[in-house]
């Protein structure tokens, strides 16, 4: 082999060799990441166990928020009409956060069945349901999934 | 009258494109002169035309013509008039008139400054820039026209979205469109090269200043759209590995490998179609990041087939652009020739493993991004990908980048000897183990990542200054020159990102708290005393701003207002406040009343060491773009030697 050839050959096993490592770890990185939205009604069919990262999304249940203790742990109710699952958040909640209104908590089930949520998320805005919950509560047959207020 | 006017005015410009697209084209087939020429008066014309456009649409904002439905949906009568002339590219029509207002100006430039290239290849840069505009014109006034009337007119406006109040609002969408649009130039080059069936290294080198002030503009942008995240958001973080961003950072990465890869073509003639390939890749990140950010489709995809207009044009314009020019890449590309040897211990092999390692990088954020759009797609669940997918494959990539980064600079062309490298590169490494060290006793909490990104980033910062100070100290040759100097700097500036983002995350302190008025809490050395609230009014809100006051040692160092708002058209927001400084940032966040008086708040309370160092960091290396920009070769005649002969005086390396 010519040395331009045998240089050639090295830079491209070289080049194979890498893509194949990063794309490898790449997968197995994205399989460890990845997060799946469930709906209560999803969750109560085919439930995740305990500890598990998910996103849950829904509804806040109107009349369902309660401060504990001093103020900084939350508990409300996330349904979709049929369904509905307690949600644990301890800190401060988003400027959009409201009874009635669309939310997406990430977090996991803890032993008792109460969803343990590290971060929540409202709507950016009045008119903006985020479009998995909107799914979800038309897979529910709740009809009145886009809020009427503007 | 004038949304009207403004209207015509588009079609008017859309015209000029499509003629600047077609006639120049045809005219450096032909070797007409004539034809050639309309890509300059042409590009003079469009420019005054969107220009005027452009102006009319912020003058409904200004005098408030509610009657015009764009302005009625992101203005409203109290809104403060420097708010006025932003919100015009507050919402998508007026973004895409922005977008295409800085095509515009960018293409202009090109024909004003691009007298020294040969006749046939300039008309065929700027009809491919005419293209690009064409089409872009055709989006607006067909599926996003800003000037559309609302029948019957509003009495008020619903006002900007409050996120978008902020003086940060007001320069990071133009500086990042200026960004993106930018590399339009390197890729009409790259297409024009194409349809010559040449690229000449003097061409490269006349492209390369548009590419570096592309790159500093969006390095700028991105770097502005993390510090309007992080004091506006509220949150505290400086990335978040959200599609919008992954949006713009995804270009970015590609064109840092452009950048490097031309350095290669313009000096050694070597990756002639690497460097095309990447120009390519790098324009249609811009178009792919402007359609995941504009169609809705991160939304969600199914709202994006519920209303696709918008969404299958740009995905239309996409698809030609894209497929078109790898297709011409396709046909064209192995005809050119080939450059000049190297050594496997060279410059060019450590550009070229830059290379590599970047563009893995930008394909595993690519990854990301688009996976959840396709199992969505697929209907095969809705998931996410969350940061640490990211932070960690970012991070594991980043650790090659730093150790090869200052092997590269210092290595020599075509050839060098891993001894004389290990000679120059001895001081670094001692620097490297040095810094480490002092962290790891100074800074345990670094943690082990911590540790290892200062030493990385005190072998890159150490390598710089050794390399600057042996090309001052050199002599025989020439002075460094703006691109040598820029080059240093950009690099440095790597090095000094580096340090902020490998020892914030790991030494910040969050809490949150409940306080009173009277309350206190320490924080990281600092003793943060609420003092309560009261009621302050802006001219489109009212708002509940806290006063805390901040002791180190005893001694006050700061006093800080954080704000809950109400905005007039019912959003609440909340407005953090901050203390900067070099070496930290203390941030209070105002949470919501935890009592029926109002006495009691949640409140957050973060110390942030070393967030500076982050944006200090972006700024150098958008400094050290604009300098290598202004280096004088870049200014001298190309056509003193017939364009064949790419011989040219050996700049210094």
């Amino acid at each position: 082999m010519t040395p331009t050839r045998k240089r050639r050959l090295i830079a491209v096993l070289l080049i194979v060799a890498g893509v194949s490592v990063a794309s490898g770890v790449a997968f197995y990185s994205l399989q460890e990441n990845m997060l799946y939205f469930q709906s209560p009604s999803e969750l109560a069919t085919q439930p995740m166990p305990p500890g598990r990262q998910f996103r849950l999304g829904g509804l806040v249940k109107p009349g369902s928020v309660e401060k504990i203790g001093d103020g900084l742990t939350t508990h409300f109710v996330v349904t979709d009409g049929p369904e509905e699952v307690m949600v644990a958040y301890v800190g401060s909640l988003p400027d959009l956060f409201r009874e009635g209104q669309g939310v997406i908590a990430r977090g996991s089930l803890d032993g008792g069945g109460t969803f343990s949520a590290s971060e929540v998320l409202a709507k950016h805005d009045e008119n903006y349901m985020p479009p998995e919950v909107a799914d979800a509560l038309e897979k529910s047959g709740h009809v009145s999934a886009t809020p009427e207020e503007s | 009258m004038i949304p009207e006017i403004g209207q015509v005015t588009l079609m008017g410009a859309l015209l000029i494109s499509l003629a600047m697209g077609i006639l120049p084209l045809i005219g450096a087939y032909t070797g007409n002169q004539r034809l050639m020429k309309v890509g300059q008066t042409g590009a003079i014309a469009q420019v005054f035309l969107v220009g005027g456009a452009f102006i009319m649409l912020t003058w409904a904002f200004v005098v408030q013509d509610f009657s015009v439905e764009y302005v009625a949906r992101n203005s409203s009568a109290a809104l403060p008039l420097i708010y006025r002339y932003t919100a015009v590219w507050g919402s998508h029509e007026g973004s895409f008139l922005l977008w295409e207002l800085v095509l515009c100006l960018w293409t202009v430039a090109v024909a004003l400054l691009s007298s020294k290239l040969p006749d046939n290849f300039r008309a065929r840069t700027l009809g491919v820039l005419g293209l690009l505009s064409s089409g872009f014109l055709m989006f607006i006034i067909f599926t996003s026209n800003p000037f559309t009337r609302l029948i019957p007119s509003a009495v008020d406006g619903l006002d900007l979205n409050p996120l978008l109040q902020d003086p940060g609002m007001i320069i990071h969408p133009p500086i990042l469109y200026i960004g993106y649009v930018g590399f339009a130039v390197s890729f009409a080059f790259a297409v024009a090269a194409l349809l010559g069936q040449r690229v000449d290294r003097e061409w490269v080198r006349w492209s390369r200043p548009w590419t570096h002030i592309a790159w500093a503009f969006l390095t700028l942008g991105i770097a502005l759209g993390s510090w309007w995240a992080y004091y506006e958001l509220g949150w505290g973080g400086w990335w978040f590995w959200d599609p919008v961003e992954n949006a713009s950072f995804m270009p970015w990465i590609v064109a840092t490998a452009l950048i490097h890869s031309q350095a290669v073509t313009e000096k050694r003639g070597a990756f002639q179609n690497w460097t095309l390939i990447l120009a390519i890749t790098t324009f249609s990140l811009c178009l792919l990041g402007t359609f995941l950010v504009r169609s809705g489709v991160l939304t969600s995809v199914h709202a994006f087939a519920a209303d696709p207009t918008r969404g299958v044009f740009i995905l239309t314009y996409l698809f030609v652009v894209v497929g078109g020019t790898l297709l011409l890449f396709a046909i064209r590309a192995p005809a050119m020739v080939r450059g000049s040897d190297f050594a496997g211990m060279s410059r060019e092999t450590l550009i070229l493993v830059n290379n590599l390692l970047l563009v893995v990088m930008a394909a595993m954020v690519l990854t990301g991004t688009l996976y959840p759009l396709l199992l969505d797609a697929l209907n095969a669940g809705k998931i996410s990908v969350g940061p640490p997918y990211f932070g960690t494959l970012f991070a594991m990539l980043l650790v090659p980048i730093a150790l090869l980064l200052p092997l590269g600079f210092h290595a020599r062309w075509q050839a060098d000897k891993l001894k004389r490298l290990a000679g120059e590169l001895a001081l670094p490494a001692v620097v490297a183990v040095v810094g480490g060290i002092v962290t790891a006793v100074f800074l345990p909490s670094a943690g082990l990542w911590g540790i290892f990104g200062v030493a990385g980033a005190f072998w890159i910062m150490a390598s710089c200054l050794v390399y600057y100070r042996n090309r001052l100290a050199a002599r025989t040759g020439n002075r460094p020159s703006r691109s040598e100097t820029g080059m240093i700097l950009a690099h440095f500036g790597v090095g000094l990102f580096m340090v902020g983002a490998s020892l914030t995350n790991p030494t910040s302190e969050e809490k949150h708290l409940r306080m009173e008025a009277g309350d206190s809490f320490e924080l990281s050395g600092y003793n943060f005393i609420f003092e309560g609230t009261r009621m302050v009014r802006g001219p489109n809100y009212v708002a509940d701003e806290g006063e805390l006051l901040v002791y180190k040692n005893g001694e006050r160092v700061a006093s800080m207002y954080p704000q809950k708002r109400r905005y007039n058209n019912g959003q609440v927001m909340t407005e953090a406040a901050l203390d900067a400084g070099l070496t930290r940032d203390l941030y209070v966040g105002l949470g919501e009343p935890l009592d029926e008086t109002g006495t009691a708040w949640a409140i957050r309370l973060y110390h942030k060491p070393f967030i500076r160092f982050i944006w200090i960091g972006a700024l150098l290396m958008m400094a050290g773009g604009f300098l290598a920009a202004s280096d004088k070769r870049y200014r001298r005649a190309i056509a003193k030697q017939p364009a064949r002969n790419s011989g040219m005086a050996e700049a210094p390396a």
